[in-house]
């Protein structure tokens, strides 16, 4: 962290006295990451906000040409925390591209192997990486006060976790030593070998293909995961009380903590886990297949579902530019005119955008970042621009929200109510059965984003003891081929919708004679890291890290940040994501912004 | 003077030549953080064993990487600079993701970590290796990306990007006279990394050798043998019975696995604890850990040229099936010509340099 002293004529409650912070790079996350703030302490809040990374790869660009079934295999590379949300979503394009339906068997398989990286990955990042905020180290070291408040609260579900008090779970969330950080490395493994033996490799897959799997579904196969699943279920029974101990505590010992990372209620969700019963890949049927993902598509708005249809979902989709390096693409080639329903596709959708990388100097009042500004146009907004700056809040929340307002998830293990998700644990070795309930919150804040994130970890466990049922099925009758064959064709269009861990994730090609003409994916953290559009409308980190409030007790001199970094870190960034979009910064050549040398603005 | 008495478990025991160790770590190569990740899997050791000390004779380890630090933005970068110092002797500097070739980037940079604090200036990937390589005491590279440029070293890339021996040089020493360690892998299998690391902290402690490495830096014991060698299919291969599509559990190697040429003990290992991989487990081997991968392995899903002639002459000679594979073995062991650090892009991709020469014309 850096420090400039700058003060602005314009004063709110007390005169403004606007300090530089910057934090670059922002660590437990993945990928490169930099916030930069106006931080006014007089007023104990965060003025202004710009994010922004340095790295640049090129996906896009250098994907063209090459055959589509090589897809998966390469966007996969994007991301090394969830490159296989992007293999899953890159054979969906593939199938739709394609014309091929797998058969069910595969699609179980998929999906069992999807929500075991749910269950490893928001493990690892809540309590290896996010839960580092909460630990004891850094809680003494921001507010020593809440440690003391700490120490003396007795935790209310003590009985399910084990944690006698608040200060007790901080201390387990120290890294290395502390017990539950370790206790969540071998958790993570555990879920990762789950993950394994229905894709092969964590974290490029190996047994992913368009039109199925590669993966043998054997006797054996399912009971290697049903075991681990299990042991996971009983570690849900814990954390989930773990964690609402620990947040109930952060609103109770911080009065207007909710107010730490909170924006408008724009999320965004585009559905996962198909069911084969009804999932043929086709374009004209998408509305009905997306709507009976066992997580339901969504895009909630002030806290009402607009739309449940992925058609919907998919021609709202607008990337906008206004601080990016990009040559803009306008006037450049239209690929897709009408999508399959005859509905027109603007020009500034995924199908149709032409990539141009223009690097050049950081300027805050201009360009200043790789990253474009995906959007979703709402005709019917009326509190400004019609084009929305949905954030995933992570992931969860947002397909929370979606699938609890759609209520149609109903299979036993999970019930989508209208108003909640209601979640069921069966008995397991040491615990009673046991019901979870993630009721809609009053904020889309950084505790709801991080809570929300254990309840989908118990979610996500759930929906896989009913897809190893509907594997198991298809074994004992015999079903057992796991791939249907398929023909490139030489002209197609495809696109697949799925939520990567931390949110939304799009994938759209375009194939001419045989060979990929164009593709675009868009993974959760461009729509989350995006900034200023050409509207003006700032991206969700900036949004929501302006405006919130400082409840650390150190100054200046020692200043942490602490209360930025959860804000960030609610949701989930994962640079690489957002990277592979150009995402990084130019060559800053004035210093004016710089961390050392901010000069008045 | 009284002599110290040592109690009679420990008199085998050598303390380490070198009390503390601290581990660097680029993450801001062209990668995807995904071996950082990988490595959290590895059980043997795991990163946690390392770490607290629970295996005999290794000095304290002191690990800074940015998607595990504790610290955040320059609390985190001082490590870094403490490093180019020599403030922290001896460390060991791990690259991962590929190298940008910064000599395309005109006025930007396609890679950075951290700000110059007498510029403001990001400081580039790049600069950061030259000014801690010659400080390390051994530099690893971790992932294909960073051993032989990877996934984003692609034809047609725009960033001219390369593996880390590329970019240092072949003939790279340290100044403790190792060569660049490459452990390959897309992502590195997790306990081949964390195993490299554990000999190399014995070769800094004094209780091992100079750790065996092949023409491409890789460890011999780790990548001696090809992924065929040590597939559990091989048995299908040998009885010239071969899988007609995905899923079923015969010999791959007609649907696109190129397993009889590829340097890889994953089948053998397993990704983790024994579990998953590739052709053991119904995946094609797509070559990812060599320094040919991707391009020469593309079309993935295609069969290998060389494999129509094998699999049909298997029933024929095993002496003539291995010396064919040497010459395709020796293909796949090189890189594409375009991987290199000269101030020209070769990859294929010319669109924007051709586009900024005809705004100067």
């Amino acid at each position: 962290m850096s420090t400039t002293t700058t003060t602005l004529p314009k004063a709110p409650a007390k005169p403004r006295t606007l300090v530089d912070m910057n934090w670059d790079p922002i660590t437990r996350i993945v990928g490169s990451l930099g916030i930069y703030t106006k931080i006014d302490f007089n007023n104990k809040e965060v003025a202004e906000c710009y994010s922004t990374s340095s790295i640049f790869r090129g996906y896009s660009v250098f994907m063209k040409g090459k055959d589509p079934r090589d897809a998966h295999f390469i966007t996969s590379r994007i991301c090394g925390i969830c490159g296989d949300n992007h293999a899953t979503c890159a054979c969906y394009a593939q199938n739709m591209a394609f014309g091929v339906r797998p058969p069910a068997i595969a699609e179980w398989i998929v999906n069992l192997g999807e929500a075991a990286e749910y269950m490893f990955d928001h493990n690892i990042y809540q309590d290896n990486l996010v839960g580092v905020d909460f630990c004891e180290n850094m809680v003494r070291e921001t507010n020593p006060s809440v440690w003391e408040k700490a120490k003396t609260t007795e935790a209310p579900h003590a009985a399910d976790h084990g944690y006698r008090t608040i200060a007790d779970i901080m201390t387990s969330l120290n890294p290395f030593t502390g017990e539950f950080y370790r206790e969540t490395l071998h958790v993570s493994r555990l879920t990762r070998e789950m993950f394994c033996l229905m894709e092969g490799r964590h974290v490029h897959p190996s047994t992913l293909y368009p039109g199925g799997v590669g993966t043998v579904p054997t006797v054996q196969l399912f009971t290697d995961y049903i075991v681990r699943l299990m042991k996971y279920v009983e570690f849900c029974k814990k954390i989930v009380p773990l964690h609402d101990d620990l947040f109930d505590f952060f609103y109770e010992a911080l009065p207007g903590y909710e107010k730490v990372g909170q924006r408008r209620i724009l999320l965004g969700c585009w559905g996962s886990f198909q069911d084969p019963e009804v999932c043929d890949y086709k374009y004209e049927n998408m509305n009905e297949w997306g709507n009976s993902m066992f997580v339901t598509p969504g895009v909630v708005v002030d806290g009402k579902l607009v739309t449940t249809n992925l058609v919907d979902i998919n021609l709202g989709i607008r990337i906008l530019l206004g601080s990016s390096y990009y040559d803009d693409w306008q006037n450049g080639e239209t690929f897709v005119k009408n999508d399959p329903l005859g509905n027109p596709v603007d020009q500034r959708h995924p199908w149709n955008q032409t990539t141009t990388p223009r690097p050049q100097k950081r300027d805050f009042d201009g360009n200043y970042t790789w990253v474009m500004s995906p959007r979703w146009y709402h005709e019917a907004e009326q509190n400004g621009s019609k084009y929305l700056a949905l954030d995933t809040g992570g992931g969860p929340i947002a397909r929370f929200w979606a699938t609890a307002l759609a209520g149609k998830v109903d299979i036993g293990y999970i019930k989508a109510t209208g108003h909640s998700v209601k979640i069921y644990l069966p008995k397991t070795a040491l615990k009673p059965e046991m019901e979870l309930e993630w009721k809609i919150p009053k904020w889309s804040n950084a505790i709801e984003r991080d809570r929300a994130r254990t309840y989908f970890q118990a979610y996500a466990a759930a929906a896989a003891l009913h897809f190893a049922e509907q594997a198991l099925a298809e074994l004992h009758a015999g079903r057992t081929k796991t791939w249907a064959e398929f023909k490139v064709p030489e002209e197609a269009i495809g696109c697949g919708f799925h939520e990567a861990v931390r949110g939304v994730l799009s994938h759209h090609v375009v194939i001419r004679d045989g060979k990929i003409a164009n593709y675009h994916p868009y993974p959760p953290t461009p729509w989350n890291a995006a900034p200023r559009d050409i509207y003006g409308t700032p991206g969700p980190y900036e949004d929501a890290v302006q405006n919130t409030p400082i409840f650390e007790e150190n100054g200046p001199d020692n200043f942490k940040g602490i209360d930025i970094m959860r804000t960030v870190r609610s949701f989930d960034p994962c640079l690489p994501c957002g990277v592979h979009m150009y995402l990084g910064n130019g060559k800053v050549l004035e210093t004016r912004h710089s961390p050392m040398f901010g000069a008045v603005k | 003077m009284a002599t110290e008495v040592v109690p009679y478990g420990r008199v085998t025991q050598r303390p380490p030549a070198v009390k503390e160790v601290h581990i660097v770590w680029i993450t801001a190569g062209l990668g995807c953080d995904g071996d950082t990740i990988s490595i959290t899997a590895a059980t043997q050791p795991s990163v946690e064993d390392v770490v607290m000390g629970a295996i005999p004779g290794l000095p304290k380890v002191h690990l800074h990487n940015p998607v595990l630090a504790y610290e955040v933005g320059d609390d985190f970068m001082k490590y870094f600079y403490q490093a180019e110092q020599g403030l922290i002797d001896p460390f060991v500097l791990v690259v991962e993701g590929s190298i940008p070739n910064e000599h395309l980037s005109g006025e930007g940079y396609w890679a950075a970590q951290g700000n110059d604090p007498m510029t403001g200036q990001p400081i580039p990937t790049t600069e950061w290796i030259d000014r801690l390589a010659p400080k390390a005491t051994a530099v690893i590279a971790i992932g294909t990306c960073a051993t032989y440029g990877g996934i984003h070293a692609m034809a047609g890339n725009p960033t001219g990007c390369m593996g880390l021996a590329d970019y240092l040089g072949w003939d790279w020493r340290s100044k403790a006279g190792l060569p660049i360690v490459n452990v390959p892998g897309c992502p590195v299998q997790p306990d081949n990394f964390m195993e490299t690391v554990l000999y190399l902290l014995y070769q800094l402690a004094g209780l091992a050798p100079m750790i065996p490495l092949d023409a491409q830096l890789r460890p011999t014991w780790l990548f001696g043998k090809t992924v065929h060698e040590g597939c559990d299919r091989a048995g299908y291969y040998e009885q010239g019975d071969f899988a007609e599509e995905y899923g079923s559990p015969k010999c791959i190697v007609k649907l696109g696995c190129w397993g009889p040429v590829v340097n890889c003990n994953v089948p053998k290992r397993g990704w983790m604890a024994g579990i998953g991989g590739c052709p053991n487990v119904g995946g094609i081997c797509i070559g990812c850990t060599m320094p040919g991968f991707p391009d020469k392995f593309m079309p993935f899903m295609d069969e290998p040229p060389g494999a129509k002639l094998s699999s049909a002459a298997v029933g024929l000679y095993g002496r003539m099936i291995r010396s064919l594979r040497a010459i395709t073995n020796t293909t796949v062991n090189k890189e594409p010509k375009w991987r290199h650090n000269r101030p020209e892009l070769t990859t294929g991709y010319q669109q924007i340099y051709l586009q900024e020469k005809e705004r100067a014309s």
